[in-house]
């Protein structure tokens, strides 16, 4: 079953973690080193390995499609020195994790960190386990271990004499615990750094993957669900007597106080009935929520007095009074709808004594947490197994409504296990939107055209502020920064701007936000890279040379940029009809930069006939999966840049599924060349990064073919049409 | 009652007769693979093969299909997993979560068996299955590897 784990307790007793190492601490029990027949030893807590050889490596972090499996199972066998065949993978349950003292670290899947923020301590597990499978072999031969050598699992003696893995794994697994590794240096990798092909992938071909929504039990009952159409709306009442002979129909439950859900015997039925299920709402007071209420707020924000300032230096006031030039402009970035595959769903099974939930989450531990909460028991009572995502993009990371939901909805049936699945409708009207902004771009230039100062106000939402209030600073939000930052490792403002104002005005419309693949980083790249461009052209400047000239200071910035300007030939004429948009971001710990060949027809009909995009993530553990994420944050990317944008309307979320909410297809998905190049040294992020360039290199280009800025998004809200 | 044919065994399934042919798949059959993904015909994720013809599952009754009709689902492709597009996807590494990729498979499957060497126009016009992923351009060069393996 999908998300257990066989813990071969063997000598186990107790689980440490220290200085980021974490590795299971055992003492030897006297004869107990002949393990089971045929069973698994657990050598650490990161490495399983079975007689037959097959090495298991446990990952926390989930699989989304990010490749964060198949890469974090690459480092681990790189320094085991495993056979990369035999190498299996399988996701440790949190309730496990609690058990041994949270000896896996942090389960949290997002911010394009599952790589970078594990990879340490996970490195560590991998040569740990190395080591004590050396000394296991050095002992047996009566040698030491450095007159050993290892190949692909296989350990050879002075004498030629070998012993695999699979045959040392129990002695191993009883020697001390060395308490000093030595990783390899990257220059040395076989495994990590190569192309290798995903580990997961079979299943997903003839349809033998199970996904949280396939998960199925006995006498598992399903339930579909109706939750408030307006935020903040409460059920009035629901006339359950209406559905209860409905075909298969078992119960109707009330939800919390903002949602009913039908329990049958098929998910179909279930649905069926919650269709004809009469519900009277109290919608509350956002009913009438609209846009022109929202604009009209983010609107003040834009001129009001106070802002929380990101980054102040210099003396914008007096670069403005001095100006030979001073150009304005506002731009907007609408709501967007994560629109998962797989619609969020979970299955829970409640009894007095314990719960249990199969489910999607990008953080188990959150996930559990919101079980034991809905189920009312201590943690150490409940589990949460987990399967692999049909998309998560940062939805199935900013709530586990869908798992208090199932809690719920099980703690009235006590003993039977239901699975809840949401309607498409249900999923797209409940999401944890991209967050709505504006911004009010200022620069300044001098009679050279050179950029002497630039203010940015962003007028807007905040993710903490609507999820996690108590991530706030003194009630304000640094995470609306991302990317904008004087100095930071994780996204820094690139340009040498004298002087330099970026400020936020928090206004927090009551739709709900979430975080959704690449973040604040979305608009901020959005804004700051059409306005760099306004300013170029503003200066009679090439936007390619008047970024350069103010990146000096960034050499990385610098580079991702050049190698996207070379690749598309910026130096030389495009094609005829056919024209250029450039840009760069920080974001996630990695440089990106893209650049975009696109046309423009009579009837305002854009064609993108070429992207290339570059990253410096500074490590690659898989260069053809850092070109798949490079590709896929393009199709996401491109989706809210040019097509879908989610509007409210009397209160309620306008679009409901694909046939409003229009995606990225086949048709609409450009060739996209990649870059990956990285400098070494740091360890940058891959799921999100090349996301934040999508637009504006589009835009950019826009502007470039019409002599149109495109100001707001999505594209299909602007008239390209000439004349 | 209803009787539908799938992957070549007769099933009786006890569902009412607008039930979608996803729903029947999925719950009464317990065939899994089939995903659903909109359930109104928008993304693709839910598309089964009819005597051959690619259909999306989720808007069709199953009081319009009779026994004689033959449903292959992705579990049915092929008995061992190596059908052309099978073995191009796997050779170009094309899921990423995977999840649309039954639908996506389906659909190049019935594109290749009509056409067995499409150009990048055929290939657009009849994969319009949604990827949220974005494996748009793998799919499409898988395809074409897949018209090459044959
Ligand atoms: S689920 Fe059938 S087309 Fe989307
Ligand atoms: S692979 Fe994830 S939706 Fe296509």
């Amino acid at each position: 079953m999908a998300g257990q784990i066989s813990i071969s307790r063997r000598g186990f007793l107790a689980s440490t973690m220290a200085g980021g190492l974490c590795l299971g601490l055992r003492i030897p029990v006297p004869g107990a080193a002949m393990a089971q027949e045929g069973a698994p030893t657990e050598v650490n807590a990161w490495v399983v390995i079975h007689p037959d050889d097959t090495v298991v490596i446990r990952v926390a972090r989930v699989e989304m499609g990010q490749g964060t499996l198949t890469g974090l199972a690459q480092l681990v066998a790189e320094e085991l020195d495993a056979d990369w065949e035999k190498v299996r993978t399988e996701y440790p349950t949190p309730g496990e994790s609690v058990a041994r003292n949270r000896v896996w670290g942090p389960f949290g899947t997002y911010g394009s960190q599952g790589i970078r923020a594990s990879q340490q301590y996970m490195r560590e597990g991998g040569a740990t386990a190395r080591a004590m499978l050396l000394r296991a072999a050095a002992d047996r031969w009566g040698v030491e271990p450095e007159t050993l050598t290892v190949s692909r699992g296989v350990i050879s003696g002075p004498d030629g004499q070998t012993l695999r893995y699979g045959e040392l794994a129990a002695d191993a697994a009883a020697v001390e615990v060395p308490s000093e590794v030595t990783l390899k240096d990257p220059s040395q990798w076989t495994i990590a750094g190569q192309p290798v092909k995903r580990i997961d992938t079979a299943p997903k071909l003839d349809g033998s993957q199970i996904y949280s929504l396939d998960h199925t039990m006995p006498g598992m009952l399903n339930a579909a669900i109706r939750q408030t159409p307006v935020p903040g709306g409460k059920v009035a009442g629901f006339d359950a007597n209406a559905v209860r002979d409905m075909p298969g129909v078992r119960e109707v439950v009330a939800v919390g106080e903002d949602a009913v859900a039908v329990v049958a015997d098929t998910w179909w039925r279930a649905k069926t009935a919650l269709e004809a299920l009469p519900i009277e709402w109290n919608e509350g007071e956002n009913a009438d929520l609209s846009m022109d209420q929202i604009h009209a707020m983010l609107d003040e924000g834009l001129e009001a007095e106070e802002a929380f300032i990101g980054t102040s230096r210099g003396d914008f006031a007096a670069a403005r009074a001095e100006a030979a030039q001073v150009v304005e402009a506002v731009y907007h970035f609408p709501y967007q709808h994560h629109a998962t595959m797989e619609p969020m769903n979970a299955t829970a099974l409640w009894t007095p004594e314990r719960c249990e939930v199969w489910t999607a989450t990008q953080d188990a531990e959150a996930a559990l947490a919101a079980t034991a909460t809905a189920a009312d028991l201590p943690i150490e009572q409940c589990e949460v197994y987990r399967f692999t995502l049909g998309g998560g993009f940062g939805r199935r990371a900013s709530s586990h409504d869908y798992v208090h939901q199932a809690v719920a909805i099980a703690k009235a049936m006590p003993g039977t296990p239901v699975k809840l699945i949401w309607s498409r409708e249900e999923d797209m009207l409940h999401g944890c939107y991209h967050p709505i902004t504006k911004a009010k771009m200022v620069g300044t230039l001098d009679a050279d055209g050179n950029l002497t100062g630039m203010h940015m106000r962003i007028s807007g939402q905040s993710i903490f502020a609507g999820l996690m209030p108590e991530a706030l600073e003194e009630g304000l939000d640094p995470l609306a920064f991302q990317g904008l930052n004087a100095e930071s490792d994780e996204g820094e403002f690139g340009y040498s701007v004298p002087n330099l104002l970026i400020d936020h005005a928090m206004r927090n419309p009551p739709v709900r936000p979430g975080f959704w693949r690449g973040v604040n980083n979305n608009q901020n790249a959005f804004y700051l890279e059409s306005f760099m461009d306004e300013l170029a052209h503003a200066a009679g400047r090439d936007p390619l040379e008047f970024r350069r000239s103010l990146l000096a200071d960034h050499p990385r910035h610098r580079a991702v940029l050049d190698a996207v300007a070379e690749a598309i030939g910026w130096d030389s004429a495009a094609p005829e009809g056919v024209f250029r948009g450039i840009c760069q971001h920080m974001g996630y710990g990695s440089y990106v930069a893209a650049a975009a060949e696109v046309s423009v027809d009579d009837q305002g009909q854009l064609t993108i006939h070429r992207i290339v995009a570059a990253t410096d993530p500074g490590q690659v553990i898989n260069p053809q999966q850092i070109e798949a994420q490079i590709e896929g944050s393009f199709a996401y990317g491109l989706s809210a840049a040019l097509l879908s944008e989610i509007t409210v309307s009397d209160g309620r979320i306008d679009q409901a599924n694909f046939d409003t909410y229009p995606v990225v297809t086949m048709r609409e998905m450009p060739e996209v060349e990649s870059i990956v190049m990285p400098s070494g040294g740091f360890w940058g992020g891959v799921g999100e990064p090349t996301i934040f360039v999508a637009g504006p290199a589009v835009m950019n280009a826009i502007f470039a073919a019409t002599g149109k800025r495109v100001r707001t998004l999505p594209l299909a809200s602007t008239d390209l049409r000439t004349g | 009652m209803a009787r539908i044919r799938v992957n070549g065994t007769v099933h009786e399934v006890d569902a009412e007769p607008e039930t979608p042919l996803l729903w029947v798949l999925r719950e009464q059959i317990g065939l899994t693979g089939t995903k659903f993904g909109c359930g109104i015909a928008a993304c693709g994720a839910c598309t089964v093969h009819l005597d051959g013809i690619p259909m999306r599952s989720c808007v069709m009754q199953i009081q319009d299909i009779d026994e004689g009709q033959e449903i292959t689902t992705i579990e049915g492709l092929s008995p061992d997993g190596t059908h052309p597009v099978q073995r191009a996807w796997a050779e170009l590494d094309v899921p990423q979560c995977g999840y649309c990729q039954s639908g996506q498979i389906m659909a190049a499957a019935a594109l290749l068996a009509d056409n067995p060497d499409p150009s990048d126009e055929d290939i657009v016009a009849g994969m319009t299955n949604i990827c949220r992923c974005g494996t748009y351009n793998r799919i499409k060069a898988a395809i074409k590897r897949a018209a090459e393996l044959g």
